[in-house]
This record gives structure tokens, C-alpha cells and sequence, in this order.
């Protein structure tokens, strides 16, 4: 009863503040909204009992991400300043399409009947570990060594450009 | 496993946060707003990958792993985006969508 109480609670912060963050017109509001979402986001994952994937979630994306986007924003906007709000015409096309994508997808939900698994099987960590660096069956290391190339490359890609001369 | 809570409303909340950053992704004109936007988009498929493995397939760890594998790919994108905005500011005073169309000069 506490589990789906929260589950509700995590809910609604997670939709009211998705919201939020794509409407605010204060650039640093919607980065503290997002950091809201990614939060519950975490919380959710606690519920269903995959505290690793609860703890990555709050690290790399509540952590790091949320920690460069509030830097991006302090170097270029100034605070408080209110960014213009779309035209009414954009609110509404881009409302229609959200709403019937959503409405597509939830309908579709609803209607397919899945096969729930019965078994409760707890998280373990140490397994996760093994199966990135195996490459046998149930083996993940070709996409963490792409990943971790991805990562490198990027790190490189990101200091160069943020680091261009300027001529005048 | 909540007792009363199933794998739709799990699946119905993602699709809600998708569809939401569907929206701000169309109507933003901030290029910071619009990665917020994708992370929100990113965020609700990594969720629905880990309901997925909870829920469909509790004995292997595939949904969980390739999750990971979406942060990891959220983390880089979001230092390549964040080195472009700031370069781009650096050039333009400003971080609207519509005058990007100079980056091709």
C-alpha cells in the first residue's frame, strides 16, 4: 500500500514537472524541473528494487548531466531573463501532434494484453559487472568498449570546440 | 512487484514524460530548452527498457544494461551539445535556433 501511494506520488511529479520544464519561461527554472523529473525518475527505479540502476540514474544524469546544463545556462543567458514564448499557432500544432502521438500510444497500451512474469527476482550487481565484460552468451563487452570509445571521443570533441580561436 | 501497480501505468508515465518532450522539442526556440527536451525524451526510454526487464523478463539483465548503455550515450551527447552552444554563443550573442543556420558558413 506505501509502494503504490509512492509509485502515485512519483507520478504526478514526474508528468507536473515534465511539464513544467518544457513550458517555463526561465531557463534555469526548467533546468531544476528537469533535475525534478530525474529525480522521480530514480525513485522509480528504488520502488521496483534496482537500486544500481536508481543509483546510475541519480549519478550520471541528476549529478552530471543537470551539473552541465546549469553550467551551459549561466554562461550564456542572463538570469532571469524570460525567453520568448512560442507562437499560439506552434502551441497548438505541437500540442495536437503530442496529444494524438500520446494518445496513439496509450490507446495501443491499453488494449495489448502483456505477459506479466510472476517471479520476483532481486538486482545483482556483481551479475551486471560480469555480464558487461563477458563475450559469451549474455555478453555485453563489444558495446562497452564501443561506449567507452564513444565517451573518449567525445571528451576530446567537446574541448575543441569549446576551446576554437576567434579571429576577431 | 507493487501490489496494483502494472507494467501499463509504468509504461503510460513514459509515454506521458516522451510525448512531453515531443512538445517542448517542437514549440522551444532556446537551444538549452530544446536539450532538455531530449533528455526528458531519453529519459522515458530508459525507463521503459528497465520495466521491461523488471516486469517481462525478470531473469536477464538485458533491459538494464542497454539503460546504461542510454545514459552513457545521454552524458556524451549532452558534452558535445552544451561545447557547441557555448562556441555558438561565442559567435552569435545568442542561443536562438534560428539564427543556427549560420554554423553552415
Amino acid at each position: 500500500m506505501g509502494a503504490q501511494i509512492m509509485f502515485y506520488i512519483l507520478a504526478t511529479v514526474i508528468v507536473v514537472f515534465s511539464f513544467l520544464a518544457v513550458t517555463s519561461r526561465k531557463v534555469m527554472r526548467a533546468t531544476v524541473y528537469l533535475l525534478f523529473v530525474l529525480l522521480a525518475t530514480a525513485g522509480l527505479y528504488f520502488i521496483i528494487d534496482y537500486n544500481f540502476m536508481a543509483g546510475i540514474q541519480l549519478i550520471v544524469y541528476a549529478g552530471g548531466i543537470v551539473a552541465l546544463i546549469v553550467f551551459a545556462v549561466m554562461l550564456t543567458e542572463k538570469i532571469g531573463d524570460k525567453i520568448e514564448s512560442p507562437s499560439n499557432m506552434q502551441m497548438i500544432l505541437a500540442g495536437l501532434i503530442s496529444i494524438a502521438g500520446a494518445g496513439v500510444t496509450i490507446s495501443v497500451l491499453l488494449g495489448h494484453d502483456f505477459k506479466q512474469s510472476t517471479q520476483n527476482i532481486g538486482q545483482n550487481v556483481a551479475t551486471i559487472g560480469e555480464n558487461l565484460l563477458n563475450y559469451g552468451k549474455d555478453g555485453y563487452v563489444l558495446p562497452f568498449e564501443v561506449v567507452s570509445i564513444l565517451l573518449l571521443a567525445s571528451m576530446i570533441a567537446a574541448i575543441v570546440v569549446a576551446k576554437r580561436k576567434f579571429e576577431n | 512487484m507493487i501490489q496494483g501497480i502494472g507494467v501499463t501505468d509504468f509504461f503510460i508515465i513514459s509515454t506521458l514524460m516522451f510525448f512531453i518532450g515531443v512538445y517542448g522539442f517542437i514549440t522551444r526556440k532556446n537551444l538549452i530548452t530544446i536539450l532538455i527536451a531530449i533528455e526528458l525524451i531519453l529519459n522515458a526510454v530508459a525507463i521503459n527498457f528497465v520495466i521491461i526487464n523488471k516486469y517481462l523478463y525478470p531473469e536477464g539483465l538485458h533491459g538494464q544494461i542497454f539503460s546504461i548503455f542510454i545514459i552513457a550515450v545521454a552524458a556524451a551527447e549532452v558534452a558535445i551539445a552544451i561545447a557547441i552552444v557555448i562556441d555558438f554563443y561565442r559567435t552569435n550573442k545568442s542561443v536562438n535556433v534560428d539564427e543556427s543556420e549560420m554554423m553552415k558558413y
